[in-house]
Parts: C-alpha cells; structure tokens; sequence
C-alpha cells in the first residue's frame, strides 16, 4: 500500500541518493586530489567540481532537514547516538567547505599544500564516516525500547561498517574518476581512465565480500526482498551499469560513462533502501525496538504539507541544477574566475 | 560540569560564529544586484570591476556561511534530541523547505554568478546575482519561521507528548514571523551597506582605484542610509511592539521595567543590577515607553514582578544587549546621515576622518545583529519553546558532558583558525582592490 509514510521514506532515499549521485563525484575528485602531483591538474580537479559543489552539498543539508521533518523520532536518535563521529564529519565539511575559497588566494606552495590536504582528506573522511554511519544502519545500532543508544563511538567503528564505508569510498573514488575523464584531456585523462578501472575491480570486490558479510551481520535485510519487483529493477540495473562502465570507458564516451556510473551509485543505494524498509533505525539489541517508518514519523498532516513542498520545489531544483551543469559541462578552462 | 549549560555554551558558540555571515552575505548579494544592474546597462566599465571585485569577497563570506551553518542544521540533532523529539513535527517543516526553495537557489546560482560571466549573457549573468540575493533572503525567512515559532508558538496542539501541527500557515505567519524577518532582514542589509562602504572608503583614502571606489561608496551610501533609518521605524518599532504583546516578559527585561507601572519612561541610559532588580544611575523619558506601544503616555505596562520568579530571563544581559543595539542603530542614521550632508555639499571625499570612521565601522552592524540576536534568545529564557518547553528539558539525554565539552574545544579552535584565515584573506582581497580601469581614455 502506498502511504504518506512509505513515499516519505523513498523521498529521504531519493535526497540521499541526490547527495551520493552529486557530492559523491566530487568528494572522489578531492580523494583523487591526494595523489595529484602537477600544480596545473589540481587547478583542474578544483575548478572541475567549483561551480558545482555547493550546490551538490545541499543534497546532505536537505536530507538532514527533511529527516528532521518526516522523522523527528530517527533524525534525534541517531544524530544524538552518533555525536563524536557527527561532530569529526562537521569538521572534515567544514574544513572542506573553505579550502577552494583559501588555497587559492594566498601565493606559497606551503600554504596550497595545507588546503589541498583539507581539500582531499576531507573529502576522504566525509566518505568514510558518512558510509560507516550507514554500515551501521544497516547492521542495526543499540538502541533500546525507549530508543536511548546504549551503544559507543568505538563501538561504531565495526568490522562491518568499515567494511561498508571502504566500499563507500570504493564507489566515491571511481564516481569521481569518471567524472574527470570528461573534464580532463590528455595525459591527466589517460590517468583518470586508469583511476576508474582501478576503482571499478575495487568496488565490485568490496561489493561482494560486503553482501557476504551482511548475511552475517544483518540478515534480516534479506526478509523478503526477492518479492520485491523494486529490488529486482535494482538489481539489473546495477549488473548492466556495472559490465557496462569499462566498454563505454573504452569506447570514449565520457558523459555516458558519468550517467553509468551515476546509475551504480542509484542502484547500490536503491538496493539498500529496498532491503531496509520499513526500518530506518533498526536496533541490534531487539529489531522489535526498531524506529521504523511508522513508529517513528510526523504526524500525517505534516507528511502531507512537506508532500506539498517537496513537489512544488524539487522540480524547480532538478531544472536549474541540470540548467547550471549544461552551462558548466566540456573541459575545463583555467581563466581568471577560476580558483 | 553541567551538560545543559555546555550544551548552551556550544550553541551560542556555534550559532553566533555563523551569525557573522549571513547577514554580511545578504546585504552584499543586495548591492552586488544593483551594481551589476548598473554595469549591465549603464555599460560603465568601472560597475563590472565592482561587481568582479566584491563578488569574490561574497565567495569567501557565502564560503564561511555554509561551512558554519552544515553545524547548525545537525546539532538540534545531536545536543537538543529531546528538543527535537518534541518539536520535529512542527520544527523540521521550515528548516526543510529552506533547504528546497533557498539553498539550492542560492548555491546554485552563486557558483553561476561567480565562474559564469564569460560563459552566459550579461542577462543571466545579472540573473543569477539577483537568484543568489533572493535564495538568501528566503533561507533568511524560513529559519526566522522556525525561530519565531518558538518564540510565540501557534498553529500547533500537543498531542502524543508533543507539538503538532494543525495549521501551517499560522505556525509560518506565527505573531512573531514577519516583525521579526523584515528587522532582520534590514540588519542585513545594513550589513552589507557598511562593508561596502568601510572597504571603498579604505580604497579611497589609500589612493587605489579611487573613480572605482567612489562609484561604489555613493550607492552604498544611499543604500545605507535608507535602510538604516528604516530599521529604526518601522522595523525596530513594530517588533518592540509585537513582543510587548506577545512577551511581555522579555519586553520588560529589554526595557529594565522591573515594576508594574502606568505612563513608564524609556530608560535612555543605565545600570541595571539583577538582585533586586533595580536600574541605577537612570536616564529617562517619562511616559515614552506606554506612548510607542499604546499610543497612550499614561497606558500601564507589566513589570518584571507581575511574572512567576521562574520565569523570567537573565536581566542585566537581555538589558545590556538591547541598549546597545539600539545605540548603533541610532550611530547607523547619523553616520549616513553625516556623510550623505557632505556629499551633497561636495565635501565628503576631502574629509579623511570620515572616511576613516567608515572603515573602522565595517563590523559595528555585524555586532548590532549579535546583540539583537542575544536579546531575542536570552530574552525568551528559561524557555526553549516559550511557554511550552523548558531549556533544561530539552538536551540529549545520551550526550555526556564530556562529550559536548570535546566539540566544544575542538569548534572553539577550529573557528578561531578560520576566524583569523577569513580576516587574513579578506584584508589581502582588499589590499589587492578591485583591477585598474582599462578604458579610462574612452570614458574621459
């Protein structure tokens, strides 16, 4: 049955999905960004991702404010349970968030250097600790039947959520990959092609030794998924887009290597989020004590406002975001607006 | 250590440090509209250096107000989850359509505005300076919604343990909301106005694109003048007003009006002291106070002791706060007031010390929303929803103390580091000024 609660739980999919799809491709320019050596090719992997990336933030910013909206119950729990790791990411986004502004206005290698490495490790540690959040969503986090966490930080850093979140970063870094093969030209390019095959055999590895694993941790997200027509269209969609991402690497076509990689980072998501409704916050001590879709939403009248909002506004977002990307798409060119 | 108090030590921490930015980058989204209005289709080239040059200044501020506002949106979350629990319903719905009509607005287009001058027409360049002021001025609105909700909570019931919403136009046009949006709203604009102002003012008296630099001081200064005096009335007036209505608690605190008192005066200057409550050294205008909100010089208005003793704010604070935001309201007026007689009198640009105070001036309105801000927020203590939820009720239960004092020393060092960065770069933006005219001989 279709209800305010259920598409509520697919809209704050849809927004995460955004962000992962979006800030993914940059965040993986910035680890990328470690391991480029040439003043001129850093220029380009930060002007290849700077009139885009704030936008693509706000994906993250959404997705907090409409959880805090539709769930109060999870965006409370889980934001409270998770407080030292939060407040780790807020340090790695903000210190990311200023390192384009900073770097370039100040001419001395030393001082690039330190805001390239906030620029890189930021973006290696928001990949990280936002897929090590979700691993350990996944597995389920102790909360008990009042929902108060019993759980701790170290606890957090669990074998199979850092398995997820170096899956995570897996995805990111090949997401960003292909996305420079299409900004970038030449040798830079080559190496960038390289960089995304690399991370294509790395992620599918991460990828099937993760589905193992979670029979072992978290086997309930296998309850009756397969009855799922949503998982199955997943399911393919992300077996094609996988085998077909290194042909169409070969064959040159860059914008469409992005859409394909683009669609993995949609169906890995998609995947998750079929398996883990109703569940938004299962607990590992008892999943009858799970914050789930229902248990744990705003009342009706306010899902039904939000509704509102959401479809007035997010059409207006998806036209001018596309808008923006067509004005900004081709190769990069250093000129003086740029960073 | 207490951990409600720490929790408030890090949001007011947090909070206030990311309150530097919004209004500057509001205000100067605003001139940036004009000056590119300007550049467009007066086609004077030295509008476009203008527009070059403080557009990269409202890159590093719109930077700094996003790096410190992701903050903002997680820590309801993590420090006030009770507060969450119980105000999600209603609370959650403004921040969310913030981030869908605003942010994505206001980040879009700026990075249009800023990387897309050659690549998009002049149009649509124009365009996307006028989308980011207007993205930024609706963020501005929806979390004045959420915070004015607070302050005078409606459209709402408390069911199911907490408050939810029945009507979403009355919880946005709470009694509070628009009051308090346009006073805010022109604070920012004020803002921007003054930092337009202070950097042209240093521009010229260092002899650095000096045609630039008076081009942008005169329509600042216009600019500045007439938002500053509405700042004062309508703006200051009808708010003042609204919370003599709608908290009359926090109103006595602001106006040291400790007694219940028919034809009460305006405390132009003292000190107040908290126990007891008592104003010494007063200066004050009789009767004044009952005429601004009744339009009655003999009207009675309700003292601090008409209220429970456990309800009523900090006094010396919200006092203190208040006076002095109003101060340089008034020092905002005559200013402009100042400059704009010299200008009309062609004198203004031989008077150096003016031009010095200008530059001098640059954060006085950046301090004015911090205390209008403080007063508004210890103004509607003990109360985190007024009326409905206590402060004290409203922390995370799973936050230790510890842990928020570990946030608290690590933004406390970060912020002091992007502090000092953000000041380094902005004076090195400024020194550097806007790029010299090149067509000086075609203009003459």
């Amino acid at each position: 049955m279709i209800d305010l609660n259920l598409i509520w739980f697919i809209l704050i999919a849809v927004l995460i999905i955004g962000y992962a799809v979006l800030d993914g491709f940059d965040l993986g320019v910035g680890i990328i960004h470690l391991f480029t050596k040439d003043e001129k090719e850093k220029r380009i992997n930060i002007n290849a991702i700077g009139p885009v990336w704030d936008g693509n933030e706000v994906w993250l910013i959404t997705a907090g404010g409409a959880l805090f909206a539709a769930f109060p119950m999870v965006y409370a729990t889980v934001f409270s349970s998770f407080y030292i790791a939060l407040m780790l990411l807020l340090t790695a986004l903000i210190m990311r968030a200023v390192s384009f502004e900073f770097r370039g206005k100040v001419e001395s290698k030393s001082y690039k250097n330190i805001w390239d490495s906030a620029f890189g490790y930021g973006s290696l540690f928001i990949s990280l600790l936002l897929c090590v959040a979700y691993g350990n969503i996944l597995k389920g986090i102790p909360i008990d039947s009042n929902g108060i966490f019993r759980g701790s930080f170290i606890g957090l850093l669990n074998p199979y959520a850092l398995l997820v979140g170096l899956t995570g970063v897996a995805l990111f870094v090949m997401h960003g990959a292909v996305y420079m093969t299409a900004k970038t030209e030449g040798l830079q390019q080559e190496r960038m092609i390289k960089w995304a095959n690399g991370a294509w055999i790395v992620f599918i590895s991460l990828y099937v030794i993760t589905t193992l694993a979670t029979f072992f941790y978290a086997k309930y997200l296998f309850d009756g998924i397969t009855s799922n027509p949503l998982f199955w269209i997943f399911f393919l969609t992300l077996l094609i887009s996988i085998a077909l991402l290194p042909v169409q690497l070969k064959s040159g076509k860059y914008f469409r290597s992005f859409l394909i990689s683009s669609l993995i980072v949609v169906s890995v998501i998609g995947l998750s989020a079929v398996s883990l409704f109703p569940y938004l916050t299962p607990s590992s001590i008892d999943l009858n004590y799970s914050l789930t879709a229902y248990n744990a939403s705003s009342s009706q009248y306010t899902l039904k406002t939000m509704l509102i909002i959401a479809l007035i506004g997010m059409p207006l977002v998806i036209a001018y975001t596309v808008y923006v990307y067509r004005i900004f798409k081709g190769k990069v060119e250093i000129t003086e607006e740029s960073y | 250590m207490d951990a409600v108090l720490l929790a408030r030590l890090q949001f007011a921490l947090t909070i206030g440090f990311h309150f530097i930015f919004p209004p500057l980058s509001i205000g100067l989204a605003w001139l940036l509209v004009i000056f590119e209005a300007l550049g467009w289709k007066k086609k004077e080239e030295a509008y476009v250096k203008i527009g070059k040059f403080f557009g990269k200044i409202l890159g590093l501020i719109f930077a700094m107000g996003v790096a410190t506002g992701i903050v903002m949106e997680f820590q309801f979350g993590t420090n006030w989850a009770e507060y969450s629990k119980f105000v999600g319903d209603v609370f959650g719905a403004p921040l969310a359509a913030e981030g869908i009509f605003a942010f994505f607005i206001e980040s879009t287009f700026l990075g249009l505005y800023l990387f897309g001058r050659n690549k998009v027409s002049k149009g649509i360049h124009w365009f996307s300076i006028f989308m980011v002021a207007l993205g930024a001025t609706i963020s501005a609105f929806w979390i004045l919604v959420a915070n004015s909700w607070q302050q005078t909570p409606a459209g709402y019931v408390i069911r199911n343990g907490r408050a939810e919403l029945t009507d979403f136009w009355a919880a946005v046009f709470n009694p509070s909301t628009l009051p308090r949006f346009f006073h805010t709203f022109d604070a920012s604009l004020i803002s921007g106005a003054f930092l337009v102002l202070g950097i042209s003012a240093y521009l010229i008296l260092k002899g650095k694109e000096v045609e630039t630099a008076k081009k942008a001081f005169k329509v600042a200064l216009i600019f500045g003048l007439i938002v500053s005096a509405l700042e004062v009335f309508p703006f200051g007036h009808e708010h003042s007003r609204q919370v003599a209505l709608t908290q009359p608690e926090k109103f006595a605190a602001t106006q040291g009006l400790y007694t219940t008192q028919s034809g009460a005066p305006i405390a132009v200057f003292a000190i107040p002291v908290d126990n007891p409550p008592e104003l010494k050294a007063p200066i004050e205008i009789p009767g004044l106070l009952s005429w601004l909100v009744f339009g009655d010089i003999s009207a009675e208005l309700k003292g601090i002791d008409q209220f429970p003793q456990d309800e009523i704010p900090p006094l010396f604070l919200t006092f203190v706060s208040y006076h002095n935001m109003v101060l340089l309201g008034v020092y905002f007026i005559f200013i402009t007031s100042l400059a704009t007689f010299l200008y009309w009198k062609k004198k203004l640009w031989d008077k150096k010390k003016v031009l010095k105070i200008f530059v001098w001036s640059v954060p006085l309105p950046v301090i004015a929303c911090q205390l209008g801000w403080i007063t508004a927020e210890v103004g509607r203590q003990p109360w985190i929803v007024y009326k409905l939820l206590r402060t004290s009720e409203a922390a995370s239960i799973t936050v230790s103390a510890g842990e928020i004092l570990f946030s608290i020393i690590l933004f406390g060092v970060i912020y002091l580091l992007l502090g000092s960065l953000f000041l380094y770069v902005l004076f090195k933006e400024v020194k550097h000024g806007p790029e010299p005219l090149q067509n000086k001989e075609v203009a003459a």
